[in-house]
C-alpha cells in the first residue's frame, strides 16, 4: 500500500524541493502573477493529490478485502447493489462539488490578473526566429528606443507588455514573474507583469518556432526606478564613439561589410532592421538570445560561425580576416 | 419467381452440424496463398493486419522516443541535431497518434465487435480491406519520408505559419498534411462500418442495453470519429492549398487568419483524445467482470459516461489555446466544460472500483494491467483538471507538465487497457495463451518504468523546461531530472521487449487456449479460437448482458440462413428483433486496386494540383470495377 501511494504522497514534497531552483521556475516566483498562481497550484494540485490518494486507498482495499474465491460468476446482491449506488452517487457528488470549487477559484484568479492603469509602463515585445525585439517609448518619438532579448522594468510597477509575432509563433513566458501569453502574427496580444523583488529572470520561448526554438531565451531585469531611469537614460543614446584605434577599425569594417544591412547601431549609418538592435549590445549580459555570456571572445564567436553555435538561425556566415573579426568582436564589445 | 430458386438455395437447416460447418467454410474461405491475401475481405484477417500494423507502428514510434531521451539525458548535447530531432518529435507524435493509437483501437474492433455482436462479418468489408491498405500507404509515405529526410519538421499540430508556405519550404509539411488524408479516410470507413454493423447486424435479441461495452464506447468513438475527422481533413487540405496553389486560407497579411488553424485542428484534435481513450475504457469494462468474476456494476451508468464524454469532447477543444489571448469569459466556460469531463470519468472510475469491491478479483495479467490503468490514468485525470484552470494552465502550458500529463492519460489511459486486451483476446485470435510468467514481467517493468519515466516530468515542467526543445542549457537545473527520465525509460523499453517477444512467440509456442479460457461472458468467447471464417456456425440468440453466464451450457441459436452464399443477419436498431437476411460481399482485388490508385492520386497532388484530375481517372475506373455485378449468388437482390 505503501509503495502505490508513493507518488501522492511525494508530489508536494517534491514542489517544495523544486523550490530551490532559480531563475526560470513557476515555483520560485517574484511577480505579483506568478505568486498568485502558485497559490492556485498548491491549492488545486493538493486537492487532487487527496482524491488521488483517496482513490486509490479505495482501489486497495477493494483489492485486498477478505472473500470466498468463487471460479462461476457471482450472482448480484441486490441490497450490495443498492449499498453501492449509494457510494457511487455520493463520490460524484463530491467530484462535482470540487470541480465547481476548482473553476470558480480560477475564475477569480484570472480576474485578479487582469491588471492594467492608465500610467502603466508600456513596452512592446516582438518575436522572431529565433530572439526578442524589444522597444521603448518615451514622451516624445525621439526617445523611443529599441534593444533585444533583455527587458529592464522597475520594480513594483505594472508593466503592459504589448505582445508581437512577426514571422511564426512564439510564446513569452517568464514564470518566475507571470503565465505566458502566445505572440501571433496578425493578432497583437498584451501581457501585465510586476516584479515584486529586484533580480535577474530568465524567459523563454514556449511555443514551437522552428529550428532553434530551444535557444531562445530572454532575461527581465528588474531594479529600482532610479536605476532604471538611468539605464533607460543610457539606452536613448546612440552608439559611443570608438575609444580606440582597433575599436574605430572595427566600427568601419562593421559598416563597409553586410553587418550594417541587417544590424542597426543607432549614431552611425547602420540601420538594418533584420536583426537584433546593436546600439549597446556589450552592456548586454548574454548573446545570441541567451546562449553566450557577452565578451568580447564570444562575439568573435558567434560572428566567425553563427551556424555552428545556433544551426539554422538566420545569421549569415560573413567572410572576413582575421584582423576584422577582431575589430569588429572588439567594437561590439565597448557597446556599453 | 423466388419459389422456384428456394430449392437451389440451400439453408442451414438442411444440414447436421458437421457438414454445416464444411458447406459455411467453402462459402466464406480465404484462398490460400497471396492472391488470398490480397482479396480476402474477411474482417479477423483484416483485423490482425491491422492490429499487427499498428504495434510496428509503436515499436517504430518507440525508438523515435528512445533516441530523444537520448539527447535530453545531457544539457547541449549534440546526439541530434536540431533539424533531425523537430523531425523525430513531429514524427513520434503523428506516428502515436495517426498511425498507432487510434488505428489500433479500430483494428480491435474491427476484429473483435462483429464476434461480440454475433454476426460473419463486418458490414462493408471490401471497405474495411480498402481502408487497411490505404492505412498502411499513409503509414508508408510517412515513414519514408522520414528515412530520406523529408520527415516532416512542424510538429504533429503543424501550426501555421510555421508549417505555411513561407517558413517551411520543401515537402515536408505537405507529407505531413497528405498523411492526415490517408489516416482519416482509413478512421472514417471503419468508424461507419462499425456503426451500421453494431446497428444492424446485432444477434437477435441484443437489444442496446444488452450490448457488450466495448462494443458501446466503439459506437460512441465511431460516432466521434465521423464529427471530428472532417475538421482536420478541411485544416490539412486548406494548408495544401495555401502552400500548393497559394489560397491564404492562414496568411494574415491577406486576409487569413493564424487561429484559424488552432480552432480546427483543436476541434479535432480534443475529441482525437478521446477516440482513443474511449475505446479503451469500454477494454476496461469489458475485461474487468471476467476477472472480478461478476458482471460490471453500473451498466447503465457507464454507457451514459461513454456518451456524456463523447458529447463533451466536441465543448472543449479551446483548452489547448488558453494562452492564445482568447476573450477571459470564453475561456471561463471551457475551463468548466474541461473539468466537466471529471464527472463521466469519475463515475466510470467509481463503478470499476465497485465491480471490483463486490467481485473475487483473479489476478492475471490482463486484470493487472487494468489496474495499472486505473492507477496512472486517475492521476492523469488529476493533471487534467490542473491544465483545464485557466491560471495553473499559463504556467504549464506547453512545458514537460503538460508532455508529463498526455502520457499518463495515453499510456496509462490508453495502452494499459490495450496491452491488458491483447493479453486478453489473444488467444481469441490466435488460439494460443501468451505467457502468464513473461506477461506479469512486462507489466511491471512496464508500470515502474512508466511511472519513473513520466512522473518527474511534471516537476521539470513546473521548474520551467519547455516541450519540443532539442536541448537546454547547463545553467539550468534540468539536467538531474532529465538524466533520470532518460534511464528510466530504459526499464519502460525493457517492458515492452518482453512484451513483444511473448506476442511473437506465443502464436507458435503458446499453450493452447481452449474456446474461453478466461471463462468470460461475452459471445466471441461461444466459438471456437481462432474463430472458422464464418464465425458462427448458427447465429446465437442472446437474452442477457453476459450470455455465456446466464446460458453457461447451451447458447439458443436462430438459423435458416443460405449456405451457399454469404448471409448475415439484419435486426432492428434498439431491439435486434430479425428484420431480413442479407448478403455480405465477396472476396475482391478491387479494394486493393482501389487503394493503390488512390494512393498515387494523394501523393502525386503533394506535387501538382493537376493530380487531382488526372489521377481521379484510375479511381473511377477502381471503383467501377469495384461495384460491377459479377452474377455471383451474393448480387440476387
Amino acid at each position: 500500500m505503501t509503495r502505490v501511494m508513493k507518488p501522492a504522497a511525494l508530489l508536494p514534497l517534491a514542489l517544495m524541493l523544486a523550490g530551490c531552483d532559480g531563475w526560470q521556475s513557476a515555483w520560485d516566483v517574484h511577480g505579483e502573477s506568478a505568486i498568485s498562481l502558485k497559490q492556485l497550484i498548491i491549492l488545486i494540485v493538493a486537492v487532487c493529490s487527496v482524491v488521488w490518494a483517496l482513490v486509490m486507498i479505495a482501489l486497495i482495499v477493494a483489492l485486498l478485502r477478505r472473500r470466498v474465491r468463487a471460479e462461476p460468476p457471482v450472482a448480484v446482491d441486490a441490497g450490495t447493489e443498492r449499498r453501492m449506488t449509494i457510494t457511487v452517487v455520493m463520490a460524484v457528488a463530491a467530484t462535482v462539488v470540487i470541480i465547481t470549487v476548482f473553476t470558480v477559484s480560477s475564475f477569480f484568479t484570472t480576474r485578479a490578473l487582469s491588471v492594467a492603469g492608465g500610467d502603466d509602463l508600456t513596452i512592446k515585445v516582438r518575436g522572431l526566429q529565433w530572439w526578442w525585439g524589444v522597444e521603448y517609448f518615451g514622451a516624445s518619438p525621439e526617445q523611443r528606443f529599441e534593444t533585444a532579448n533583455e527587458i529592464h522594468i522597475p520594480v513594483g510597477r505594472n508593466v503592459r507588455l504589448q505582445l508581437e509575432g512577426l514571422d511564426v509563433i512564439h510564446s513569452f513566458w517568464v514564470p518566475s514573474l507571470a503565465g505566458k501569453q502566445d505572440l501571433i502574427p496578425g493578432r497583437p496580444n498584451e501581457l501585465t507583469l510586476r516584479a515584486e523583488r529586484a533580480g535577474v529572470y530568465r524567459g523563454q520561448c514556449a511555443e514551437f518556432c522552428g529550428l532553434q526554438h530551444a535557444h531562445m531565451s530572454f532575461f527581465v531585469i528588474a531594479e529600482d526606478q532610479a536605476a532604471f531611469d538611468q539605464w533607460v537614460n543610457a539606452q536613448r543614446q546612440g552608439a559611443a564613439a570608438p575609444p580606440d584605434e582597433e575599436t574605430a577599425a572595427g566600427r568601419q569594417a562593421f559598416l563597409s561589410k553586410p553587418c550594417a544591412a541587417c544590424h542597426t547601431i543607432r549614431g552611425t549609418a547602420a540601420d538594418g532592421k533584420t536583426g537584433p538592435d546593436l546600439t549597446h549590445v556589450g552592456g548586454r549580459t548574454m548573446i545570441a538570445s541567451g546562449l553566450l555570456p557577452t565578451t568580447r571572445g564570444s562575439l568573435a564567436a558567434w560572428i566567425a560561425d553563427p551556424q555552428t553555435l545556433k544551426p539554422g538561425n538566420n545569421m549569415p556566415m560573413v567572410p572576413m580576416t582575421p584582423e576584422e573579426l577582431r575589430a569588429i568582436s572588439a567594437y561590439l564589445a565597448s557597446l556599453k | 419467381m423466388r419459389n422456384g430458386h428456394q430449392a437451389r438455395q440451400p439453408r442451414d437447416t438442411q444440414f447436421e452440424r458437421p457438414a454445416l460447418e464444411a458447406a459455411l467454410a467453402h462459402t466464406w474461405r480465404t484462398p490460400p496463398g497471396l492472391w488470398g491475401a490480397l482479396t480476402t475481405v474477411d474482417h479477423k484477417i483484416i483485423g490482425r493486419r491491422y492490429i499487427f500494423t499498428a504495434f510496428v507502428f509503436l515499436a517504430l514510434g518507440g525508438v523515435l522516443a528512445a533516441l530523444m531521451r537520448l539527447q535530453l539525458a545531457q544539457p547541449e548535447a549534440r546526439v541530434i541535431g536540431p533539424d533531425r530531432y523537430n523531425q523525430i518529435f513531429t514524427m513520434h507524435g503523428a506516428n502515436m497518434m495517426f498511425l498507432f493509437a487510434v488505428p489500433v483501437m479500430e483494428a480491435v474492433a474491427v476484429y473483435l465487435v462483429p464476434l461480440m455482436v454475433g454476426t460473419r462479418n463486418i458490414a462493408f468489408p471490401r471497405l474495411n480491406a480498402f481502408s487497411y491498405w490505404i492505412y498502411l500507404a499513409g503509414g508508408l509515405l510517412l515513414w519514408i519520408a522520414f528515412a530520406i529526410d523529408m520527415g516532416p519538421d512542424v510538429g504533429w499540430f503543424a501550426y501555421v505559419p510555421l508549417s505555411g508556405p513561407q517558413y517551411a519550404a520543401g515537402k515536408r509539411a505537405d507529407i505531413w498534411a497528405q498523411m492526415i488524408t490517408f489516416t482519416e479516410v482509413s478512421a472514417l470507413a471503419v468508424a461507419v462500418e462499425l456503426v451500421v454493423t453494431i446497428f444492424k447486424q446485432r444477434a437477435p435479441g441484443m437489444s442496446l442495453d444488452r450490448m457488450p461495452l466495448f462494443v458501446w464506447s466503439m459506437l460512441v468513438t465511431s460516432f466521434l470519429i465521423i464529427m471530428a475527422m472532417p475538421a482536420i481533413m478541411v485544416a490539412s487540405t486548406s494548408l495544401i492549398l495555401d502552400r500548393l496553389v497559394g489560397t491564404h486560407f492562414f496568411n494574415p497579411a491577406e486576409g487569413g487568419d493564424v487561429l484559424l488553424w488552432q480552432h480546427l485542428f483543436w476541434f479535432f484534435g480534443h475529441p482525437e483524445v478521446y477516440i482513443i481513450f474511449l475505446p479503451a475504457v469500454g477494454m476496461v469494462s469489458t475485461m474487468l467482470p471476467t476477472f472480478a468474476r461478476r458482471p460490471v456494476f453500473g451498466y447503465l451508468g457507464l454507457v451514459m459516461a461513454l456518451i456524456a464524454t463523447g458529447i463533451l469532447a466536441f465543448g472543449l477543444w479551446v483548452h489547448h489555446m488558453f494562452v492564445t489571448g482568447l476573450p477571459r469569459l470564453g475561456e471561463s466556460f471551457f475551463t468548466a466544460s474541461s473539468m466537466a469531463i471529471a464527472i463521466p470519468a469519475g463515475i466510470q472510475i467509481f463503478c470499476w472500483l465497485a465491480t471490483l469491491w463486490d467481485g473475487r478479483p483473479v489476478y492475471r495479467t490482463p486484470l493487472l494491467f487494468v489496474i495499472g490503468f486505473i492507477f496512472t490514468f486517475t492521476l492523469g485525470g488529476m493533471t487534467g483538471v490542473m491544465v483545464a484552470s485557466v491560471p495553473f494552465d499559463t504556467q504549464v502550458h506547453d512545458t514537460y507538465f503538460v508532455v508529463a500529463h498526455f502520457h499518463y492519460v495515453l499510456i496509462g489511459g490508453a495502452v494499459f487497457p490495450l496491452l491488458g486486451a491483447i493479453y486478453y483476446w489473444f488467444p481469441k485470435i490466435t488460439g494460443r495463451m501468451m505467457s502468464e510468467t513473461a506477461g506479469k514481467w512486462a507489466f511491471w517493468l512496464i508500470f515502474i518504468g512508466f511511472n519513473l519515466t513520466f512522473f518527474p516530468m511534471h516537476i521539470l515542467g513546473l521548474q520551467g523546461m519547455p516541450r519540443r526543445v532539442y536541448t537546454y542549457q547547463p545553467d539550468l537545473p534540468w539536467h538531474g531530472l532529465n538524466l533520470f527520465v532518460s534511464l528510466s525509460a530504459v526499464i519502460l523499453v525493457a517492458g515492452f521487449v518482453v512484451f513483444f517477444i511473448d506476442a511473437i512467440r506465443a502464436p507458435r509456442r503458446g499453450m493452447p487456449a481452449g474456446d474461453n479460457p478466461w471463462n468470460a461472458a461475452t459471445l466471441e468467447w461461444a466459438t471456437s479460437s481462432p474463430p472458422p471464417p464464418y464465425n458462427f456456425a448458427r447465429i446465437p440468440v442472446v437474452g442477457g448482458s453476459n450470455p455465456l453466464w446466464e446460458q453457461p451450457d447451451t447458447l439458443a441459436v436462430a438459423s435458416g440462413l443460405r449456405t451457399d452464399r454469404r448471409e448475415v443477419v439484419v435486426t432492428t436498431l434498439t431491439t435486434a428483433r430479425p428484420e431480413a437476411r442479407e448478403s455480405s460481399p465477396r472476396n475482391s482485388i478491387w479494394p486493393l486496386l482501389a487503394a493503390i490508385a488512390t494512393t498515387i492520386m494523394l501523393i502525386w497532388s503533394i506535387f501538382s494540383p493537376w493530380a487531382v484530375v488526372w489521377g481521379s481517372i484510375p479511381v473511377a475506373i477502381a471503383l467501377i470495377g469495384w461495384f460491377w455485378p459479377k452474377g455471383t449468388p451474393e448480387d440476387e437482390a
